[in-house]
């Protein structure tokens, strides 16, 4: 039975150095969202503090958890293809 | 019904169901292989998939549902926000790139790819399905909710369409068609929350919020002196509110008792012979009418009636420092009748915009509730990279670089898609738009307030919203049985032909199952019927799928058996809990734990390290 992809994909050298990446950049999140749900159980109350721009804590955090996903994803993706194009240099045509 | 039917709206749905008939007889005559009906033959870009994703992912509980929650108990339905947005960063820095260079057509491909294992199989696309069905069950009850105003047509009757035009799709086109239409779909939803939220922005906060088309009207409010009429038929104490029952016009109207004032609490009455009465009237008579307002408005210190036209941040803060009337559900026995009040209770904006409305984690809170919390966040957290019908989005495009690219868009779309539901979700809450009886609309309606054209493209866009996203659902269901089930586990070897007709019979199964809990299930916010959906994958799917990647030591029956685990742990969690024991046995359950993840995603991943401990000879048997 063959258990290949839809489609033929040609040998990624570059995937233990973006897995490696991948690792260390969601334990960086995790950490920035697990302390958002730990101040929200132990004193949510601290959520109300006025932050910046007159919006608390709890806004404050929240969106910058949203932009804060993106940024890394933006980054995430320019390391990955910096180390592609260095690795998986003899594959290209 | 509290609102009339959009001749405008029922038009502009009627063009998108043909729209999306035609895409699909379109790509229907172009889909003969499996890998074009289950995989879109590997060929969409990164872009189109990316905001097919968002299309995927921005289903029915993210527009109504988190837009609802948030109008009802305000920060806490933005929480599902943060926690959605979330998930995507386990997908993309775990899971996206393996999970294409493993899978084939479904996430059991990749489960599977280094054992072959029938228990594998059978587990997996178990699964998939039961996570399918779940996450099904919330965009049935949302089509439902939706079709009811825009159509004038009883709740099942959507259901029944939805269900019907999506077998239809699926049915004849698979892949290709449902990631169009997600394509589209998705763009739409996040151009038009967009201009939604301009609207709200443009408008500003009022004390009297008259929309252009309906006057707004406060609830009552009686004196002793001052009876206007009515009188006191009977007393009623539930939990910490004096209830008084008055009669006027042979009307009988529920009101709360503050001293000598009482106050209108918006009530629907059910009769033992079945007959429901809204504000002691048929629903028709127009008693029951739509609510939510700011009860103070302070801009800049100052007291004011209107703002203005307003920025997002100052919208927020002066929401932030002034006071919104909400409502809070009360159910009590009078007599014979089953009633359920809705009680004005003026909350100060401070405590809108914090979390603790609806999860208790600060006053009244115990650690049940903290643990209720916590495992929510974990679920949202953990769930986004183990649904099925998101994982398979990544076998349609041609590398891992276009599985990584699509991601990156996914987020930054959803992302921005996030943060609008808090503007949409207070707007709603402060524009005299909510539908007590349903949250659900909360969106919809506060685009009507705007004017009848913008609700009539929202409305239309939601319901694509539902249409687009319950496809990919059964695509994903199809898949699990015609593919992993039938073809891989029973070993039937299906051709090309029989294995895309098999899911189309798949397909037509899981749908008709779908309308029936659609239906079922009626009432219940979607967003948080969702919660469960992210739950149940979390702790079917995830443990298998990172352990598989991360773990050299996973044995085939170690992810068997943490597959079954989780499903069994986390269905019997949440069919013992309290939201299912109240929607159906109005009893409080037998334990009060909501969200199932904390015990069952943990259960799945101790089952799972400790069978590929105990059956490390397997993985040694295999290598010899």
């Amino acid at each position: 039975m063959d258990h290949g992809p839809a489609v033929e994909l040609g040998v990624d050298h570059a995937a233990k150095r973006k897995t490696r990446l991948g690792i260390w950049m969601f334990v960086l999140y995790t950490i920035v969202y697990g302390v958002f749900v730990a101040i929200g159980v132990a004193n949510y109350e601290a959520m109300k503090i006025i932050v910046v721009f007159d919006l608390n804590l709890a806004v404050t955090y929240g969106f910058g958890l949203i932009v804060l996903a993106i940024i890394l994803g933006l980054i995430y993706n320019w390391r990955c293809t910096t180390i592609e194009n260095e690795m998986n240099k003899e594959e290209k045509p | 019904m509290i609102y009339g039917v959009s001749y405008l709206a029922i038009a502009l749905f009627v063009v998108f169901v043909l729209i999306v008939l035609g895409l699909s007889f379109y790509f229907g005559s172009r889909t003969k292989s499996a890998s074009g009906y289950f995989a879109a033959g590997g060929n969409i870009h990164w872009a189109v998939n990316g905001i097919a994703f968002a299309g995927d992912y921005l289903s029915a509980a993210s527009f109504l549902g988190i837009c609802g929650m948030i109008a009802f108990v305000g920060y806490d339905g933005f929480l599902y926000s943060i926690g959605y947005l979330a998930g995507w960063i386990v997908a993309l820095f775990l899971v996206a790139e393996p999970m294409k260079r493993l899978g084939k057509y479904t996430f059991t491909d990749a489960l599977d790819s280094r054992f072959n294992s029938k228990a594998i199989q059978l587990t997996a696309a178990i699964s998939t399905l039961i996570v399918s069905i779940f996450y099904l069950i919330p965009q049935m009850v949302g089509a439902g909710t939706l079709v009811e105003p825009l159509l004038g047509l009883d709740h099942w009757v959507g259901v029944v369409i939805v269900g019907a035009v999506v077998i239809f799709i699926v049915a004849t086109a698979g892949m290709t068609s449902t990631t169009y239409v997600q394509f589209i779909k998705g763009g739409l939803l996040i151009i038009f929350s967009t201009v939604l939220s301009i609207y709200i922005f443009n408008n500003g906060l009022n004390l009297n919020p008259d929309a252009k088309n309906q006057e707004y009207i406060q609830p009552m409010t009686l004196s002793a002196d001052n009876m206007q009429g009515f009188t006191e038929v009977s007393n009623l104490d539930v939990k910490d509110v004096s209830f008084v029952k008055m009669e006027k016009d042979g009307i009988y109207r529920w009101f709360t008792k503050d001293g000598d004032k009482f106050e209108e609490a918006m009530s629907t009455t059910k009769t033992p012979d079945g007959v429901k009465l809204y504000n002691g009237a048929p629903k028709e008579e127009g008693k029951f009418y739509q609510v939510g307002n700011m009860v103070t408005i302070i801009k800049d210190g100052v007291e004011v009636e209107s703002t203005g036209k307003v920025s997002p941040l100052k919208f927020l803060s002066i929401i932030n420092s002034s006071e919104v009337a909400r409502y809070v559900t009360v159910l009590f026995d009078d007599g014979d009748n089953a009633v359920t009040a809705y009680v004005k209770t003026v909350t100060p904006g401070k405590e809108m915009l914090i979390p603790g409305l609806k999860f208790k984690i600060g006053k009244g809170a115990t650690p049940l509730s903290k643990l209720n919390f916590i495992s929510l966040m974990l679920a949202l957290f953990l769930g986004t990279a183990s649904l099925p019908h998101i994982l398979i989005r990544y076998y349609t495009v041609p590398s891992q670089k276009a599985a990584r690219k699509s991601t990156i868009v996914a987020i930054a779309a959803i992302g921005f898609f996030y943060v609008l539901t808090m503007f949409m979700g207070l707007g709603a809450a402060t524009n005299g738009v909510l539908n007590l009886e349903d949250g659900n609309m909360s969106a919809p309606l506060l685009a009507k307030a705007f004017g009848v054209g913008l609700f009539a493209i929202i409305s239309a866009i939601a319901f694509a919203t539902i249409l687009g996203t319950v496809s990919g659902l059964i695509v994903a269901s199809s898949g699990a049985i015609a593919h992993d089930l039938v073809d891989r586990y029973l070993g039937k070897q299906l051709s090309d032909k029989a294995k895309v007709k098999a899911g189309k019979i798949a397909a037509a199964c899981v749908g008709i199952v779908a309308i029936i809990l659609g239906i079922l299930f009626k009432g219940m916010n979607v967003s948080f019927l969702v919660g469960w959906a992210f739950a149940v994958a979390a702790s079917a799917n995830l443990p298998a799928i990172l352990m598989l990647l991360f773990w050299k030591k996973t044995t085939a029956k170690g992810i068997a058996w943490s597959i079954v685990v989780g499903i069994v742990s986390a269905l019997g969690i949440i069919v013992t809990g309290p939201s299912i024991s109240k929607q159906f046995f109005r009893t409080e359950g037998l334990h009060g734990l909501d969200s199932p993840a904390i015990i069952s995603f943990t259960l799945a991943l101790l089952t799972l390290v400790i069978v590929s401990l105990a059956t490390q000879k397997d993985n040694a048997n295999k290598k010899a």
